[in-house]
């Protein structure tokens, strides 16, 4: 299969979840679609290291995914304070900073 | 062109034979409704309470621990096999990544997050 | 292979970050016990000491190492600089603000050093994986440290949104990643000027594209328009020492990564050149129109920092080494007058109940001369006057700016300064004209403060009386600039 067509799987994933991250309402959800846009990341430098003959890629998703885990071990644990705080995850009610 | 149409002749041959069970099973099967069917199955004992419970926070911790080393075995993987070419610089290296994992792990410790209490 | 690998560590190129790493785990060490908390704090300050010195150490020499992954130059070193100076100012309106609340804990001090250490991550290499992961190694303690009151919603909320903008902007900057290495094959930066050396002659689709998000994942991290719409919400959630600290840290780091990709690895592209000058006037005129209306001063001081982020990419759009050399001299100058406007308002917010609205001030002329003084003086250099470094920052930067042709650059940045007069000059009157509403509560003494205050008021009167100094101090720091 041609490169390209990893790329424009990854660019779909890609916009699906910026999409996700500027529509959605739960924080989880927000989170799972951050998390899609990463891996979208991740599978276009997978198909760019497959096309060059380099190994670099296949070390940088490694870096990736660590960096991914730990994003979103803090981001719950701020969930959950504010779950705790607030009883509600939903980013509207959440809101009392304004402009 | 024919790789593609192989992989429509699977979606519809996919969808179809689910369809067909589903079908079969809905004229084969008696129709008794009661309301012990529609309850959560929970190992066949009678349920407690809604399947809507809020779970202890300490899993989430057990949960962050779990991954931390979960992602250290990506690491591990690759290094395991290119061992051998690697030698002892790649062994001190990993050995200096799992420390530094392992003080976060006797920090959690210290701080009674893996007590149950 | 194995001689190579061990040829090529270097314990020198990274020390400072080791120390801070070290430093960091002991800190962390220190929270087992009761009796040792207090001593976080000092071992904290030691450590960032002693990085500092490492650092300026580092000054002169140029050195790459750990395959390339880490490459250490005066660039560098001056940032690294930068990022102690400002994390040890920080750490001293830290004490006495968290131990007031309780909330002393050593874990604070610990986030601090380590996101210290990612900044200076970030601006050790030329790579832009390291770069990467720099910057989430700076970003994941800075998540945590704008939701460390956690008792208190607006810290809550400030926490999340930063995380959830952080989060999002690193989504981009690694798909830019990715691109930037499926068109070239290798992610480091000096490769990319010697293999690829393309970009003016030869328009790559990839390349471009990988550029773009790039830039778009560290316009958000340096709070550039139209990617600044979290600034103002973390900035008055997060707890004052750590908005002083956001303000000024992750600031600096943003735009060494930035200059060190943009004015070096990309070269004079027109495409970006054009995309610089668009950003760097939205950003200036964006920040200062909405500071105006602002009854919050945590919050117009966010929008101002929005404002001053402009004025720096003045400088990337300009893309000459003087013209870095300038945005490091503000990136300097602004450390110093910004941190000391925070400090006062860290100092305000001991007394109970503080929001740090405008209408606390009123009264402070009166009650407080000296403390009135020096937010007045923060105020001007902030605005830009002479004779405080604001100034000599400003002149500078639209100085560069017209020597090389951008004329239109320069005078909108001129208008837009004026128009910040208005606002930075509401501060003083308040303070110095208008009447408490009811008694005035006075403000508690505290000698870690007037410690930052005093220091950072040398600084901007110093600074702005000599300027030369530091402005050579800044062109050296780009000799064999990578």
């Amino acid at each position: 299969m041609p490169v390209s067509a990893f790329l424009v799987l990854a660019g779909v994933l890609f916009a699906i979840g910026a999409v996700g991250v500027l529509i959605s309402r739960n924080i989880i959800v927000l989170f799972m679609c951050v998390e899609l846009m990463l891996n979208s990341a991740n599978l276009a430098l997978i198909a760019f290291s497959r096309a060059l003959h380099v190994v670099d890629g296949h070390a940088f998703v490694f870096l990736v995914l660590t960096v991914a885990a730990a994003e979103v071990a803090v981001g719950l644990a701020m969930v959950i304070t504010i779950f705790r705080n607030r009883e509600t995850i939903n980013i509207d009610r959440i809101s009392i900073l304004k402009w | 062109m024919t790789e593609y149409l192989a992989v429509l002749i699977f979606i519809f041959a996919g969808v179809g034979i689910v369809l067909v069970t589903f079908l079969i099973s809905r004229l084969l099967r008696p129709d008794h409704d009661y309301p012990e069917k529609s309850l959560n199955y929970e190992c066949a004992e009678e349920p407690v309470g809604t399947s809507w419970v809020r779970f202890n926070n300490r899993f989430y911790i057990f949960a962050l621990i779990f991954v931390v080393f979960d992602v250290e075995a990506v690491f591990l993987f690759p290094w395991a096999v290119a061992f051998g070419q690697l030698g002892l610089y790649a062994l001190v290296e990993m050995v200096l990544f799992i420390a530094i994992l392992m003080f976060g792990l006797f920090y959690a410790w210290k701080k009674g997050v893996l007590k149950w209490a | 292979m194995i001689d190579e690998a061990v040829a090529s560590i270097d314990l020198n190129l990274i020390a400072p970050e080791l120390t801070l790493l070290i430093t960091a785990c002991v800190i962390l060490l220190f929270s087992f016990a009761r009796s040792m908390q207090r001593g976080a704090s000092a071992v904290g300050f030691a450590g960032l000491v002693v990085a500092l010195v490492l650092s300026a150490n580092q000054w002169g020499h140029q050195a790459s190492g750990f395959f390339g992954m880490v490459t250490c130059d005066n660039y560098g070193a001056m940032f690294k600089i930068i990022f102690c100076v400002a994390s040890l100012l920080a750490l001293l309106l830290a004490v006495r603000y968290f131990s007031q609340r309780g909330l002393n804990r050593p874990e604070f001090y610990a986030l601090l050093l380590i996101s210290t250490l990612g900044m200076m991550v970030m601006a050790n290499t030329s790579d832009l994986v390291v770069m990467f992961l720099g910057l989430e190694i700076m970003s994941v303690p800075l998540y945590v440290m704008a939701g460390y009151v956690r008792r208190s919603l607006e810290s809550n909320e400030a926490g999340i949104k930063y995380f959830l903008m952080g989060a999002f902007a690193s989504g981009f900057l690694l798909m830019g990643i990715a691109f930037v290495f499926g068109a070239s094959g290798t992610t480091d930066l000096r490769r990319l000027v010697t293999d690829f050396n393309f970009i003016v002659s030869n328009f790559d689709l990839f390349l471009s594209l990988g550029g773009a998000l790039v830039l778009i994942g560290f316009a958000f991290k340096v709070a550039a328009v139209p990617f600044h719409a979290w600034v103002p919400d973390v900035y008055q959630g997060a707890p004052t020492p750590v908005t002083a600290f956001f303000s000024v840290g992750p600031k600096a780091a943003g735009f060494a990564v930035l200059f060190r990709i943009f004015t070096f690895g990309f070269g004079d592209l027109e495409v970006l050149t054009n995309l610089f000058w668009i950003l760097a006037v939205l950003t200036m005129t964006v920040g200062n129109v909405l500071a105006l209306r602002q009854d919050n001063i945590k919050r117009m001081l966010a929008y101002s920092s929005i404002a001053h982020a402009g004025y720096v990419l003045v400088a990337l759009a300009v893309g000459t080494q003087g013209a870095v050399s300038a945005a490091i001299f503000y990136l300097v100058a602004y450390m110093m007058f910004n941190t000391g406007a925070f400090a006062v308002l860290t100092m305000l917010e001991t007394r109970a109940g503080s929001k740090s609205n405008f209408s606390e001030l009123a009264g402070l002329a009166k009650a407080n001369p000296y403390l009135s003084a020096v937010l007045a003086l923060f105020m001007f250099a902030l605005s830009g006057f002479p004779p405080t470094v604001g100034f000599f920052g400003k002149f500078y930067l639209f100085a560069s700016a017209v020597n090389n042709g951008f004329i239109w650059l320069a005078i909108i940045g001129v208008m837009n300064s004026f128009l910040s007069v208005y606002y930075y000059l509401r501060v003083v009157k308040v303070s110095y004209f208008d009447s408490p509403e009811g008694a005035w509560t006075p403000v508690p003494f505290s000698t870690a403060i007037i410690v930052v205050l005093f220091v950072t008021a040398i600084g901007t009167l110093g600074l702005g009386f000599f300027p030369g100094e530091l402005l050579k101090l800044s062109q050296t720091s780009l000799i064999a600039f990578l």
